[in-house]
């Protein structure tokens, strides 16, 4: 079982720049072929300062770090026994290409169902850009087999 | 927006069908995303953690289903986003993703539209049910 003292458990916050070449990159393997994902011009023309990040970028960008899954380790979770159960964003403001943006994650719930066969684990982030204002929020919860 | 502004409650506002899952496209998504979790691409890996075969990131579908809401509303447009991953999508899957109208309402001072999301594979199987919250012009 997940020790649950770990429940408001803080994160160091990481810092990470939404680049272009990832975004056309992540167009490409998402299969979106519109433009405004991956043309500036047609960014441009939709009226974004530069390409945006698409709903889901948030949640990779957020991983562009040495160990993404470093809070496994934390947690003493293996990684092969891991799967995502939900995800949800909420959006306050765009996020396009050159922005910094800046995750802090805390750990807000650790419960389990089936007598302990499945754990969950669930994880708020607030991102915010280099100047300070606050552009989204993610939730995600994770599963851990331990049947 | 035409669609999201005037379909009745209930009413499907829209579907894309994403190319067929391979490797390759996993592959691809792992580089892209950043989520170098080794259980969707290598199949040693995933063999040792007890599952079958490598298989797809729950988020590549949840990017399928951002495609559709943001062909049917600009992006600037978008509130919220959630998705619950109801089983596991494997190799050979065609996503189709399906949205539909659930209500319009207030909040926040603006007009706003919820969609009720659903990402299945070419069985019918559910994969991701999920919703979004769009801003109406």
């Amino acid at each position: 079982m997940i020790d649950r003292s770990f429940i408001g458990h803080e994160f160091a916050p990481v810092t990470a720049e939404v680049e272009k070449g990832r975004l056309r990159f992540f167009a490409k393997a998402t299969g979106n072929a519109d433009p405004v994902y991956s043309d500036e011009a047609a960014a441009a023309a939709a009226g974004y300062p530069s390409l945006p990040a698409p709903p889901t970028f948030l949640f990779c960008l957020e991983m562009d770090r040495d160990d993404p899954m470093d809070f496994l380790d934390l947690l003493k979770v293996d990684l092969g026994r891991v799967l995502h159960g939900e995800q949800s964003f909420t959006y306050r403001a765009p996020v396009c290409a050159g922005d910094r943006i800046t995750f802090r994650s805390r750990i807000t719930d650790i419960y389990d169902k089936k007598n302990g066969a499945l754990e969950f684990i669930v994880m708020d982030t607030e991102c915010r850009n280099e100047k300070g204002e606050h552009v989204a929020d993610m939730r995600r919860s994770i599963v851990v087999r331990n049947g | 927006m035409t669609d999201i502004a005037t379909a009745a409650p209930g009413t499907e506002i829209g579907r894309i069908t994403a190319d067929r899952i391979t490797r390759h496209m996993l592959a691809l998504y792992c580089g892209a995303s950043g989520d170098h979790n080794p259980i969707h691409v290598d199949i040693d890996f995933a063999k040792a953690a007890g599952m079958p075969d490598v298989f797809a990131h729950g988020m590549l579908s949840m990017a399928f289903l951002g495609r559709l809401v943001t062909k049917l509303a600009p992006q600037t447009a978008l509130r919220g986003f959630g998705a619950r991953f109801t089983s596991i999508t494997q190799l050979g899957s065609e996503i189709t993703c399906v949205a539909k109208l659930v209500e319009r309402f207030e909040e926040a001072g603006e007009k706003r539209a919820r969609l009720e999301l659903v990402a299945m594979d070419q069985k019918g199987d559910v994969k991701l049910m999920g919703d979004a919250v769009v801003a109406l012009a």
